[in-house]
């Protein structure tokens, strides 16, 4: 790859074009790094039958999943700016659409991936780019299978944007989804809230923080894996990316007979977050994340739940913030750190543009 | 964290909501007869934020009644201002720089976020600074940046005109529309139709105005003013001393807030609004004009003064008829109490000032507390 890289710096719009070039960028780039990704995943995942649309650059893959029970999605990822402490547009393309599977009680297996790249874009930073995305898939098990790559010129299009697509199948005790929520149920965070959101805007805007503050940016599906095997019976569980928690518990509440009441004083937040959000009139209740899960799950195996979250690193921080109600159907509601109630409404506007 | 999570504290909060409880009881009539309501306004829209984001009347005995005052500068900016703002707008070589929330709010035909779609150049600026920038980068234009505010907004821009003039920028002007809480204060007062029992005055205003500017409300018209914090535990502690000073029948000025108001405030801030502005009649919307509560370019600084140089002629204002944004901003209506209020009006699609700004009463009660 490197000589490639040597003798091309910059990309240009003939890498984009369909000719010699486009072609050369695909099996000089792409091809080797997400094959060697894909190969590396244990076999028994594979099916021979299978053929992934990157080595014989067909226009398809063709893929035989384990099971006809698929969940499927897509994810466009924007980020600016595009290598941020934590991680970087690549991986977040990854994981972005890995956890909207995952969440789903899915596992993840295949993935598409669509560039379209801006005229004299970095070789180099697309190299780096595409390798954390091999790197990301291969550490979290799913094949990047196909894809496909444009350029614009110019100033259509600001660096890099990376759509994802996502195909998993659904594992045994699968969430039911919001309509099985129960009065009583409790709600359970897993980790600290804004993380994300902070970074990039921390990054973006060039706030100088004493720690480094990094992107929770990361694959759920360990958490996912561990809260199934320990209750068959999760209400939902959801990523909550833009909007932050208070726009994903207002999506359960929205237009159902119950309602949420969170406890602010149980919400686990980093004091770096805690403090940008201060100076900037932010509530990290809105701000993304991109390595958590909120779960409702019944109040018998609440506890049971939480601790086995809280044995994974990436759940250590994990709290019940919340209960399910039968009075305010349809709402939110916040009991305040001084012990006021007052409503938690979806996010109004947009706090933090492009941080995914 | 120090400076947050001490004021937010969960049992001093309840020790205080507690001992307000207390205050109050011991002067219950005996009897029978039912508390007598006790109406406390607080005047800045800051206050209004923070009391329903932390659900602090849910602390409070049910004898008290808050009422927000006239303290959200988006809200009390009149519809002639805006409508000026939008006739620059128009114009072939203005650009406009403005805070963010004013472009959202609708004029009397339009809003600056309309004027933005059809082409005109309006630009959000954080900070009046940015736009001085604005009009050194565009020295074939005319800048004009709209003052809207209070006292603690002003200087700021006094700062950046005094600036432009130091560095010889003749295309930056003020569009001025500040105002001053005192006169405000005792408009409300005087119109009678409120019967207020006492103020929580703006913490931030007074930090540079200093405490002697409601001496005049507590002497002369009998009305307990307690300067306060923006945390709920300063806001509890503020309505305690109100209670104290009602119960013991006084009515003094009290600062809450000393670990940022000083009794004298912020002579440089002071001397700097002295030096670029003059007290001015001013319009508030759904007040009226309201003698000497605004700040308007001196004369010596009349070259940077957008009304004087660039006169222009503007259709007489007008009202959306249903809006009852002003009744609220005298605390003489809620929200609740509009028709429009969450069915045509909401923070997406605002049809009042009330609606728009953050600190907006209709947006915070939108946001916090709607039925």
């Amino acid at each position: 790859m490197s000589d490639y890289l040597q003798s091309h710096k910059k990309i240009t719009l003939a890498h984009g074009n369909g000719g010699k070039l486009s072609h050369e960028l695909i099996t000089r780039l792409f091809v080797p790094a997400f094959t060697e990704s894909a190969e590396s995943l244990n076999p028994p995942e594979a099916n021979p039958n299978e053929a992934s649309g990157l080595q014989e650059l067909a226009d398809s893959a063709r893929i035989i999943p384990p099971s006809t029970n698929l969940v499927f999605t897509t994810d466009s990822h924007v980020v600016n700016p595009i290598f941020f402490p934590g991680g970087d547009i690549g991986k977040l393309a990854v994981t972005g659409t890995v956890n909207d599977l995952a969440v789903m009680g899915a596992k993840p297996l295949y993935l598409t991936s669509g560039f379209i790249v801006e005229d004299g874009f970095e070789m180099a930073d697309l190299a780096r780019i595409i390798d954390s995305m091999a790197k990301t898939a291969r550490e979290c098990g799913v094949r990047i299978v196909a894809g496909d790559t444009k350029v614009v010129e110019k100033g259509a299009a600001d660096r890099i944007f990376i759509n994802t697509s996502g195909i998993g199948v659904l594992l045994p005790h699968a969430p039911a989804g919001a309509a099985s929520i129960r009065p009583g149920d409790a709600v359970i965070v897993t980790g600290t809230l804004g993380d994300h959101g902070i970074a990039i805007y921390a990054g973006r805007e060039g706030i100088n923080l004493k720690t480094e503050l990094k992107s929770d940016c990361a694959v759920v599906s360990p958490l996912v894996e561990r809260a199934m095997q320990t209750c068959s019976s999760i209400r939902v569980m959801r990523d909550p990316t833009r909007g932050g928690l208070a726009t994903t518990l207002n999506e359960f509440t929205h237009q159902r007979n119950f309602g949420i009441e969170v406890f602010e004083s149980r919400l686990p937040v980093r004091e770096e977050v805690r403090g940008v959000c201060e100076l900037l009139g932010f509530d990290p209740i809105y701000v993304a994340n991109e390595g958590k899960l909120v779960l409702i799950v019944p109040p018998s195996s609440a506890e049971d739940v939480l601790k086995a979250l809280k044995e994974h690193p990436l759940g250590y921080d994990s709290a019940i913030i919340g209960r399910v109600t039968e009075r305010a159907p349809g709402r939110v509601f916040l009991r305040t750190v001084v012990g006021g109630e007052r409503i938690l409404d979806m996010l109004i506007g947009d706090m933090l543009p492009r941080i995914c | 964290m120090k400076y947050i999570t001490e004021f937010r504290n969960f049992e001093a909060a309840q020790a205080l909501s507690r001992e307000i409880h207390t205050v109050l009881a011991q002067s219950k009539p005996s009897g029978t007869q039912p508390a007598r309501e006790i109406k406390i306004m607080e005047v800045c829209g800051g206050h209004t934020a923070a009391i329903h984001k932390y659900g602090i009347a849910g602390l409070l005995p049910s004898q008290l009644r808050l009422l927000s005052g006239p303290g959200c500068p988006v809200c009390v900016t009149s519809n002639s201002f805006l409508d000026y703002a939008v006739a620059l707008a128009r114009e072939p070589d203005v650009i406009i720089a403005t805070f963010g929330d004013l472009i959202r709010v609708p004029g009397s035909r339009s809003s600056l976020l309309k004027e933005r779609a059809e082409g005109r150049d309006i630009r959000i600026c954080y900070s009046s600074l940015d736009a001085l920038q604005i009009a050194k980068d565009n020295p074939s234009k005319r800048v004009v940046f709209l003052g809207v505010g209070f006292e603690t907004t002003a200087p700021t821009i006094a700062a950046s005109v005094k600036r432009a003039r130091e560095e010889k920028v003749t295309n930056y002007l003020v569009l001025s529309a500040f105002k001053t809480m005192p006169n405000a204060m005792k408009a409300l007062l005087e119109s009678g139709e409120l019967g207020l029992d006492a103020f929580i005055c703006p913490g931030h205003v007074s930090v540079i105005t200093g405490s002697s500017i409601y001496d005049f409300i507590a002497r002369d018209y009998r009305t307990p003013c307690v300067i306060s914090g923006f945390e709920p535990l300063d806001l509890l502690q503020s309505i305690l001393m109100i209670c104290r000073q009602i119960t013991e029948g006084r009515a003094q000025v009290e600062n809450q807030y000393q670990r940022a108001a000083q009794a004298k405030g912020n002579a440089l801030a002071q001397d700097l609004l002295k030096e670029i502005f003059v007290l001015s009649d001013s319009d508030w919307r759904g007040i009226g004009t309201i003698p000497a509560s605004g700040l308007a370019l001196s004369p010596e600084y009349s070259a940077f003064d957008a009304a004087k140089q660039i006169p222009l002629k503007i259709e007489a204002s007008r009202e959306n008829p249903g809006c009852i944004c002003g009744a609220i901003m005298r605390g003489v209506k809620t929200p609740a109490e509009c028709k429009l209020f969450g069915k045509v009006c909401t923070p997406e699609s605002p049809k009042g000032s009330c609606m728009v700004s953050d600190e907006g009463t209709c947006a915070t009660f939108f946001k916090y507390a709607r039925p």
